[in-house]
């Protein structure tokens, strides 16, 4: 540490308002970093949770849940290609189901990885650079716990390539004025795009893991991985400007998914879907519910592996904005939706907007209200949003609500929509549940597999960040 | 065996520092000396030290921008093909070429085709992957992925002389190590 300390002996001589403890003390946020940190301690910090730390008992148990609700998950899985998609209570006429709620709801959720690692970084919020790579890889999970969910609910998952455009001796070609085939695109290039973004972030960090660890097959396979980065002067010039190219990229892409999964539904003319807000409603619903699972997973996290120096309370802080500030933004939607059915003048829209209110599905709308737009209102308050309980309880509140807002999207305004003789109540199976739970265990399974074998904090970004800091100092 | 001020059993000399600014210091100072055939190590992107060591900036915006192009002009040409020319299909009357419906495919291709050429223009410019590299073999490198800065003269280099180059580096950094190809 000592060395850090070098050429800072001037600043004797010229204080600054950073010298005055009384001054600083009052009104300066939590910081991004806790101080004391040099670049050794950063790399060393992270790097033991994957090279020397012993598999924490907490880890085994969380992973042994995980994994056997992943193989519930195959379990109905497979009993769905055996019988076919009537063991869910998918029927006319809901035809979209738990499968497409969850579909949404994934994709939803992964919305929020790449807007801290592109959307913030474009914007210079160097408080991002201890959440990204993790949000990152929630991202990835949840896209792919997403991607499944469409596919099953094919009936027919192995003939899903019909759905690419290629030659084919059926002369056919998919619907491009569909945004149904939009949506193959923009999803599996979301994928994609996330990946390469992910494993870009990953290489100087592999590089480290590959120096630091002592165990020779880690070494080969990290090396390997790391591609033989040696950040070299060259390397890294042509790696920032891709980086942030890449950010460029994905910035427009995430507004576009959860744009194009919205007109999915827009353009459909069931009452209750067909409107052009539609898309922008649900980019913000995909970013509120996206940073309460950032949340959700950050908080245990960061105190199992003592990473409170890092992800910090401003973090925690900041995220708690986010939330209410999208969460405002879904309450204006669902005024202006009930506004709208009401000024349409037309009367199935009337009738689908009483229905979610007041009829048999009831229960979930005022469970929504009280989730997306109750709970988050605590957030208002400086105390609420320093308390981790708080935090907690209402990030997994925020997840649920939004869970329930995508059921009551498909689900309530599919069951009653126009011919009252083809109205009919949705019964989910246990099958269905067992999909929604099942995918949950992928996503953890996932999850806890990064947090065991990769860096869940990207070192590289955290020493550059030491580096500011200390030139700031 | 070349001439001693040559020697062809080296890669070039590895000048270690523990700050930054050292480091800045000394790659331009080795600039302005002349020198050309050299390369910084740091554990972060380091500002500045590329063109201190007067390296040009890379092309690989324009790659992107073509990989932009190509994926949605391919995106474009295949929607028109399959629209209008392989399968036309009239659907509610609406004109063949409805170009607003081929915007989202396009647009998602754009940015495929751009990442694609970021992530794969980088590695390809970068010379990555190259899991084997001399500088590997001295021990103290492993450090540049952790908190120290080096600053490798390559033999290549004109103005290389084993003896000069050795005293220039070592009146600059504490360490300086030999890197055997």
């Amino acid at each position: 540490m000592s060395r850090r300390k070098r050429g800072k002996s001037r600043d004797v001589t010229n204080p600054t308002v950073a010298d005055e403890p009384a001054l600083v003390s009052i009104r300066t946020p939590a910081p991004v970093l806790e101080p004391g940190h040099t670049f050794g301690s950063v790399t060393d910090k992270i790097s033991s949770i994957v090279l020397t730390r012993q598999t924490s008992r907490g880890w085994i148990v969380g992973f042994a849940i995980s994994f056997t609700l992943m193989m519930a998950f195959l379990y109905a899985t497979a009993y769905l290609l055996a019988r076919g998609i009537g063991i869910w209570g998918t029927t006319i006429p809901v035809g979209w189901a738990f499968p497409i709620v969850n579909f949404v709801w994934w994709i939803g959720i992964g919305h929020a990885g790449t807007l801290i690692s592109a959307v913030l970084l474009l914007l210079h919020q160097e408080w991002r650079t201890s959440i990204n790579r993790f949000a990152e890889a929630m991202t990835l999970f949840a896209v792919s716990c997403a991607g499944l969910f469409p596919l099953l609910h094919m009936g027919r998952p192995w003939v899903f390539y019909w759905m690419i455009p290629y030659p084919n001796t059926m002369d056919l070609w998919p619907n491009f004025r569909s945004p149904l085939v939009w949506d193959v695109f923009a999803v599996s290039t979301y994928f994609t795009v996330s990946i390469l973004f992910w494993y870009m972030g990953l290489i100087p960090d592999l590089a480290t893991l590959r120096d630091r660890t002592r165990n020779r097959f880690a070494q080969v396979v990290y090396g390997m991985m790391a591609f033989g980065w040696r950040g070299s002067a060259a390397h890294w010039q042509r790696y920032e400007v891709a980086y942030l190219l890449l950010a460029g990229l994905a910035t427009p892409l995430v507004v576009s998914v959860h744009s194009i999964v919205g007109m999915d539904f827009a353009t459909g003319i069931v009452p209750g879907w067909h409107t052009t807000f539609s898309p922008p409603f649900f980019v913000a619903g995909a970013i509120f519910s996206g940073f309460a699972m950032v949340m959700t997973l950050m908080i245990p996290l960061r105190s199992i592996y003592g990473l409170q120096d890092f992800v910090t309370m401003r973090h925690l802080d900041n995220m708690a904005k986010v939330i209410l500030a999208t969460g405002s933004m879904m309450f204006y939607g669902y005024a202006s939706e009930l506004f709208f059915a009401y000024y349409s003048g037309n009367q199935y829209e009337r009738y689908v907007t009483l229905n979610r209110v007041l009829g048999p599905y009831g229960w979930s709308y005022w469970g929504l209200i009280a989730c997306n737009v109750v709970f988050p209102q605590l957030f208002w308050s400086r105390r609420m949003r320093q308390s981790i309980p708080v935090l907690f309880m209402v990030s997994v509140i925020v997840n649920v609500g939004m869970w329930l807002e995508r059921f009551i999207i498909v689900v309530i305004s599919l069951h009653r929509d126009f011919l009252p003789s083809a109205w009919r109540n949705y019964h989910p199976t246990i099958w269905d549940y067992t999909h929604l739970v099942g995918s949950i265990g992928l996503f953890f399974t996932l999850l806890f597999l990064f947090v065991r074998l990769l860096p869940v904090i990207s070192i590289f970004e955290l020493r550059s960040l030491v580096h500011e800091t200390d030139e700031e100092a | 065996m070349g001439a001693p001020s040559k020697p062809e059993s080296l890669y070039g000399l590895l000048a270690e520092f523990e700050h930054a600014e050292d480091l800045l210091h000394a790659a331009r100072t080795a600039y302005a000396a002349g020198y050309r055939q050299m390369n910084g190590y740091t554990p972060f992107p380091l500002e500045g030290l590329s063109g201190a060591l007067g390296q040009k900036p890379t092309r690989l915006p324009w790659l992107v921008f073509c990989g932009g192009l190509v994926g949605g002009g391919a995106a474009y040409l295949m929607l028109y093909y399959a629209s209008v020319i392989s399968y036309p299909l009239n659907v509610g009357g609406r004109p063949l070429h409805s170009w607003p419906s081929f915007i989202p495919i396009t647009f998602e291709l754009t940015v495929l085709g751009a990442s694609f050429a970021a992530f794969f223009g980088m590695l390809a410019l970068n010379g990555l992957p190259h899991p084997h590299h001399p500088l590997f073999a001295v021990p103290a490198f492993s450090l540049a992925t952790r908190d120290r800065f080096f600053l490798c003269i390559q033999v290549r280099d004109p103005l290389f002389r084993i003896e000069t180059t050795r005293r220039f580096l070592e009146g600059l950094a504490a360490r300086v190590h030999e890197v055997q190809p």
